[in-house]
């Protein structure tokens, strides 16, 4: 029996995964040769999908991106034992691009059968929910904390401190959000994730919910993720018959259920409150705060609110202790970060690495610049409210706080990559226009702001009294940034303004051009 | 893909199963737009009246997701994503070439988190990584 792993991710199925591993069954029964196609998620090198891998003694070696022409080849060249071929990479493990990310959260993504629990155990799941369970409350709380982890949603909230609020309300109904709400153009990392690891979460929500004493927590899961749907549906149900979830955990006193909620194609409810509302069944309006949902949550209960690569970063931290995991990153971001790069790139896809990496060495290094070839003009870090940044600034450090120093954020980890075909009047035009159509609209600035927005860059486009309209646009920002209630209106200034900072040529060519 | 035709016992089958569901408008319009393909108007006082809530709450709800639609989806759904990292990759001058091919079918969604293999587009639920316009008739055909 040989082990041939095709990745059933939705990446690298819609390249053509599934059309490879139904070729590579048929000719294999043709030519008699006995085996088993096991679908694990993406080893998160999507440049190389379809990555087909042969289990050759301990080893995997690779071959990709594998096209359906490129098959008779293969079994020419025997690849089913290992033999060469000019798609062949060898050993996926000693790949360097692989090879030199720091996986943590991501330990185990692309290796596993995501669906197997044994394979997940065998791979070092589950031994932190059962130190967890072993521990004091306080204990796992302060072990949290003392990781140094932050929201990975993008607001970078110590999720400690926030467990420990929860903790410390007295209520005997709390609940465990996971917002797996993964809108951020960029950003893929949460739905690779539950696709290739899914039990990862759910015993990253059952430690969260032994620490607080909640009992039942819900996934928030976007509508455009249907194959992370399902594989999370299909976990939590393997989860319930092993006794992962459900009356007494792994033999504990303790209880604790997941169930599954689905988006409905809105981009603000990503925002936490949005979310709470939006899992109510309610339109998804932002709330104000205070009160924190961690004291007044869902359905008026205490809630823990973590992103899914927070929680799924929790088990590790349980398992190999705070220290290890702070040991990675700089200054006040520690751990590792799992990166997305994306957009117009080379070599695209999932890089774990402790903060502090460079943009250059993300994007050249690792991205090996631009799919196209051209330069790189802008990089847009954090998704859509993310500031665009032009190469003066690729020496930056990915960490929060240097982030914030040059007026960006980090946001969910997505790098958008774009060659110098892009025209930042109007990716900040777009920004305004997603605005628009993304706002709740419980709040004036952001509701009629944006569209004001839209249309005063579009002057400013068409030369129409451009000084003037650009000081307009700048005071229209600083009332969206003040005056909105969430991060929808107060950050889409964000890529208006590095727009306006870092390309001020995009926007002046275009006044030479008019006059 | 096929829908039931509406009648309220059928849109009652539907709801039964969630009663006890705890906010269950949203998976209610959404349960009932998987049965029938969309939801139809005379939804709306039945999902009300069902779980003891406002028409102008369901109503609310239905309005504000982009997902939820008032009448029968079209034969194909052609979903491209124009949000930033696909626009890196075209996605902009993909979008107005389809268009041209098969109108209204095409519409905008924004991320199908398939960011490193733009341009993402979704037909009929498949999702297709560096689509092409070849590519999307293939499905299509």
């Amino acid at each position: 029996m040989i082990n041939v792993y095709i990745p059933g991710d939705s990446a690298a199925v819609s390249v053509g995964a599934d059309a490879i591993a139904e070729e590579i069954m048929q000719r294999a029964q043709l030519a008699s040769l006995d085996i088993k196609i096991i679908r694990n998620g993406t080893r998160g090198a999507l440049w190389l999908e379809p990555l087909v891998e042969i289990e050759v003694g301990a080893d995997r070696i690779g071959y990709g991106p594998v096209q359906l022409a490129d098959i008779p080849s293969l079994f020419d060249a025997d690849f089913l034992h290992g033999g060469e071929h000019t798609l062949g990479i060898g050993v996926v493990d000693q790949l360097a691009w692989l090879a030199d990310q720091d996986r943590i959260t991501y330990k185990r993504v692309g290796i596993i059968d995501p669906l197997s629990i044994g394979d997940y155990e065998s791979h070092g799941g589950l031994a932190g929910i059962r130190r967890a369970l072993s521990m004091e409350q306080n204990d796992i709380i302060a072990e949290v904390t003392e990781s140094g982890l932050r929201g990975r949603g993008g607001a970078g909230f110590p999720a400690g401190i926030k467990w420990k609020t929860v903790y410390d309300t007295g209520s005997d109904t709390k609940y465990i959000c996971c917002n797996a709400d993964e809108g951020d153009s960029g950003t893929f990392a949460d739905r690779i994730l539950m696709e290739a690891d899914p039990f990862t979460l759910i015993e990253g929500m059952a430690i969260a919910a032994v620490a607080v004493n909640a009992t039942l927590g819900f996934i928030y899961i976007r509508s455009e993720y249907p194959t992370a749907i399902k594989q999370m549906e299909s976990a939590i149900g393997i989860a319930r018959e092993y006794g992962l979830l459900g009356q007494g955990i792994l033999g504990s006193r303790r209880t604790f259920d997941i169930k599954i909620r689905i988006g409905a194609g809105s981009y603000v409810c990503g925002e936490e409150t949005a979310m709470l509302e939006s899992i109510e069944g309610k339109r998804g309006v932002v709330r104000s705060k205070p009160p924190l949902p961690a004291i007044t949550g869902l359905f008026g209960k205490p809630t823990v609110i973590n992103n899914v690569l927070t929680l799924a970063s929790v088990p590790a931290i349980l398992a190999d202790g705070a220290g290890s995991y702070k040991a990675r990153g700089v200054g006040r971001s520690l751990g590792t970060q799992i990166f997305q790069l994306a957009g117009n790139i080379k070599k695209g896809g999932i890089v774990e690495t402790g903060f502090g990496i460079t943009l250059d060495q993300l994007i050249n290094n690792y991205g090996g610049g631009t799919l196209t070839g051209n330069p790189i003009k802008a990089v847009q870090i954090g998704g859509p409210l993310g500031a665009y940044f032009s190469s003066k600034n690729f020496d930056v450090s990915m960490d929060y706080e240097s982030l914030v120093a040059a007026g960006g954020m980090l946001g969910h980890g997505g790098v958008v990559v774009f060659d110098t075909a892009v025209d930042l009047a109007v990716q900040a035009r777009f920004a305004m226009e997603f605005c628009a159509i993304e706002s709740c609209g419980k709040c004036t600035p952001c509701r009629l702001g944006s569209t004001r927005g839209a249309e005063t860059i579009q002057k400013i486009i068409d030369g129409d009294n451009p000084d003037f309209n650009k000081r307009l646009l700048l005071d229209l920002c600083e009332v969206m940034t003040d005056g909105s209630l969430c991060a929808m209106g107060g950050l889409t200034p964000m890529p208006v303004k590095s727009a306006l900072a870092n390309f001020p040529e995009d926007f002046d060519q275009r006044v030479e051009a008019a006059k | 893909m096929t829908f039931t035709t509406w009648s309220k016992e059928a849109a009652l089958a539907v709801l039964e199963p969630i009663r006890d569901e705890p906010g269950p408008v949203l998976v209610a319009l959404q349960n009932i737009q998987a049965e029938f393909g969309f939801v139809p108007p005379d939804a709306v006082s039945v999902i009300a009246e069902f779980f003891n809530v406002s028409r102008a709450d369901v109503h609310g709800v239905l309005t504000f997701y982009h997902d939820l639609r008032t009448s029968p989806p079209l034969a194909n759904q052609i979903q491209i994503c124009v949000a930033e990292a696909c626009q890196a990759v075209g996605s902009r001058d993909l979008e107005e070439t389809i268009k041209a091919i098969h109108g209204d079918q095409v519409s905008d969604a924004f991320c199908f988190g398939n960011c490193a293999l733009g341009p993402a587009v979704m037909v009929n639920g498949k999702l297709i990584g560096r689509a092409t316009a070849e590519k999307i008739s293939q499905v299509l055909a």
